[in-house]
């Protein structure tokens, strides 16, 4: 029988301009070398179902790293609170996204038994995150789950600080997995086909899965959306997709 | 639909959370994933006073039916 086994604890690491912020850090405990995955939370919060995903990384086989990233707005709130606290504020901004990802793959590269390798992968607000750190870094995989106004137009008068970036689609530096929803409207059908069609003039390496039956946030467990066909589905996706970028 | 519309106001009241009563100063209000309420989108209010940090808050997460007979109760009982 092969050894399982897995560590997840509350780590903090160095993120944009070296601020020291919090993160959850799952990783096997065997001696590797093993890929990396940097998980980008949702919108509300570095709440539990984020932290599961770790360890469900962890169990297959990656060092998976969630930074927190309203840790700043409330290092020892609750997520809820915290997470509240940064929409009112405006939101994340994307210049610091990209710092604190940056510091994120910096730790999980650093790890003695890595093998070099970092992906990402991001859930609603942080499937437009990962988009966006992957063309902003230099990373060898990226997933986006249902991530809103990497194309598209924000509502008017939105205050929070989010625009669209599909205008950095030519730096895209890696491999990217997208994973949507048929019934959505942020990302809309109408917006990942855009999305799509950058991805091929530049000549991207993508796959792109949108579900029928599905709406936002399917892989969320403890949500009303969650469709357990599209999830498993999706699932099998992203091993097989970080299985060829980070592990190949 | 992750939708990140975001409304936001200033109010004068208070309002009474963990640690007790405190003055509120602002309304975040959201139509959006709620974080405990079991609907896909809810209205969400955050009652806040971001001076006494991110704990000083009231949260409700309604559903949409409750949310617009909350706005029609208000108006009748301002009259």
């Amino acid at each position: 029988m092969k050894y399982e086994g897995l560590l997840a604890e509350t780590i903090r690491f160095a993120g944009d301009a070296g601020d020291e912020i919090g993160a959850y850090l799952a990783r096997p405990l065997g001696p590797g070398p093993y890929p990396g995955v940097v998980v980008i939370h949702h919108m509300p919060g570095w709440d539990e179902s984020n932290k599961e995903i770790c360890r469900k990384f962890a169990a297959h086989g990656y060092a998976a790293i969630c930074p927190h990233l309203h840790y700043r707005e409330g290092p020892d709130a609750s997520p809820d609170d915290a997470a509240a606290a940064v929409r009112a504020a405006g939101g994340v901004p994307d210049e610091r996204l990209v710092g604190d990802v940056a510091g994120a793959v910096r730790y999980l590269r650093s790890q003695v038994n890595a093998n070099g390798r970092v992906g990402v992968i991001g859930y609603c607000s942080g499937g437009r995150q990962a988009f966006l750190a992957a063309c902003r870094l230099t990373l060898d995989a990226a997933v986006d789950c249902y991530g809103a106004f990497v194309a598209g137009t924000p509502p008017p008068g939105m205050p929070l600080q989010v625009t669209p970036i599909i205008g950095l689609t030519s730096s895209l530096s890696c491999p990217l997995l997208g994973l949507f929803g048929a019934e959505d409207q942020h990302p809309s059908p109408v917006e990942t086909a855009e999305l799509e069609a950058a991805l091929k003039a530049h000549g991207k390496t993508y796959e792109f899965h949108t579900y029928e039956g599905a709406g936002h946030a399917f892989f969320n467990t403890d949500r009303a959306g969650f469709r357990p066909t599209a999830a498993a589905d999706g699932w099998q996706r992203i091993w097989t997709w970080f299985g060829r970028y980070l592990n190949g | 639909m992750c939708s990140y519309v975001t409304v936001k106001t200033a109010v004068d009241g208070s309002g009474k959370g963990p640690q007790g009563w405190f003055p509120l100063r602002s309304a975040t209000v959201y139509f959006d994933h709620p974080y405990h309420a079991p609907y896909e989108h809810t209205l969400n209010i955050d009652f806040a006073n971001e001076e006494l940090g991110p704990g000083s808050r009231v949260a409700v997460e309604l559903s949409a039916d409750s949310a617009r007979e909350l706005v029609r109760c208000i108006e009748a009982a301002l009259g």
